[in-house]
């Protein structure tokens, strides 16, 4: 979540008071990323530092409530965060990629039960990101931010079940030459994968 | 809540001999009315076997099944088939409606077969069409239909009466994920009003509308899910950045 990013395009139509921002953000992203208002006063400080929102003073009822405008260099930073690619092609550092890639060298595991397990309580996540979406039928916004959770979370099991399928055809996995040392380089090995 | 469908130690061997495969090996579950199993596996795993054993269509090499509290194998083959007609809904991958039928005339069929009069037939099948939301498509042909509101007759005809078992292989079939998920919603709902379900696929995102998800690999039944505290412990906590 870029935070920084998505108070600008709140900005973007009006000046608007932190605790609005706030309920407008939460609203927008189905409250699956609550904010505080300490942390929406606190961003829109650095913001108007670096020229990008501009203050325009507080509220009469509530004292500790600021209003917030949008400069020209705030949109203009807007825009081109929104054109900016969020890929960059580089493979994330996938915790569940790593564990199952170094159980493989690790000798009495059975790798076939490291991928159940991740499965298995992927799924329980998904269960429960499921229940949430079926109670919030008819929110929009709700529903797109779960729908891009579960789509992910997928994308996990489908990876785990393509594994799978491939260990169990039999496949081996070739550890690289060791560099040689001092006399005591290992022979190249091929592991059967269990 | 009560159990409506019980499979134990249920062995299913196609062939004999040295060509003998068993399919589905000593599975044992449970499910109760009003909740929702999915099995999930990979093609070729017992899924499909499991299901059709679990519907009376298929019968096991050794172990019971058990349809409200009645073992199947004590039925006479009558009793078997009413039972299916009457108490057990299913939906397959094929669909299976006759083209030649409307989609009112397709869900109430199974009614009329049972013996209730064609006007009371067309009247319940009305109202399960309404269920699943299609009643203004009751007097379409079936080949006049979309994939999805075929999909919704198939699940109309078996939540159709008082069904107690809903049984799905697939039910999404090849519908895009927000179709599909229309027919979940469906599924949940009338589970969520007392019909026990069992649905199999090797779709994650169609298992997790289950209340349990239960993994089968080579017949076997291997694990099963828990089911994890409130939504709010995924809601990720203030700080995110």
């Amino acid at each position: 979540m870029t935070i920084p990013h998505a108070l600008l395009a709140l900005l973007a139509p009006e000046a608007k008071f932190g605790l609005r921002l706030k309920e407008e953000f939460e609203a927008r992203t189905g409250a699956i990323w609550p904010l505080n208002v300490g942390q929406v006063y606190a961003t829109l400080g650095r913001l108007e530092r670096d020229g990008l929102v501009e203050y325009r003073g507080g509220s009469d009822d509530a004292p500790s409530q600021k209003l917030y405008e949008l400069t020209g260099a705030g949109f203009e930073e807007l825009r081109r965060w929104l054109h900016t690619p969020s890929v960059d092609g580089r493979p994330p550092r996938d915790e569940v990629v790593i564990k199952v890639m170094v159980a493989l060298t690790v000798p009495g595991v059975d790798v076939g039960e490291v991928i159940q397990s991740h499965r298995r309580q992927t799924l329980e996540v998904m269960q429960a990101y499921t229940r949430t979406k079926a109670d919030a039928a008819g929110d929009l916004a709700a529903t797109m931010v779960i729908d891009a959770e579960l789509l992910r979370l997928e994308a996990a099991v489908r990876w785990l079940d393509t594994c799978e399928a491939r260990l169990r055809r039999g496949a081996t996995l070739d550890t690289p030459e060791p560099v040689p040392d001092s006399g005591s380089a290992a022979p190249a090995k091929s592991e059967t994968i269990r | 809540m009560s159990t409506t469908l019980e499979l134990c130690d249920v062995t299913r061997t196609f062939g004999s001999g040295s060509t003998a495969f068993t399919a589905l090996s000593e599975a044992s579950i449970a499910v109760d009315a009003g909740e929702l199993v999915a099995i999930m596996g990979p093609s070729g795993s017992g899924k499909s076997t499991l299901l059709t054993i679990a519907g009376g269509l298929d019968v096991p090499s050794s172990g019971s099944v058990l349809f409200e509290g009645s073992d199947l194998a004590s039925l006479t083959r009558d009793e078997r088939s009413k039972l299916r007609r009457s108490s057990i809904g299913y939906v397959f991958q094929e669909l299976n409606l006759l083209s030649s039928l409307t989609a009112a005339e397709n869900v109430a069929m199974p009614l009329e077969l049972d013996g209730l009069r064609a006007k009371q037939a067309r009247r319940v099948a009305m109202a399960a069409l309404e269920q699943v939301g299609i009643a203004d498509k009751a007097g379409s042909f079936a080949d006049d239909l979309s994939g999805g509101e075929r999909q919704r007759v198939a699940i109309a005809r078996a939540v159709v009466g008082e069904r107690s078992l809903l049984l799905a292989d697939e039910p999404t079939g090849a519908l895009d994920s927000v179709n599909g998920e229309d027919v979940m919603r469906i599924v949940r709902s009338a589970c969520d009003s007392g019909t026990a379900g069992v649905i199999v696929t090797h779709d994650a995102q169609l298992a997790a509308w289950a209340d349990r998800v239960v993994f089968i690999r080579d017949g076997v039944i291997t694990d099963t899910t828990q089911q994890m505290p409130g939504p709010e412990s995924l809601i990720i906590a203030d700080g995110a950045t």
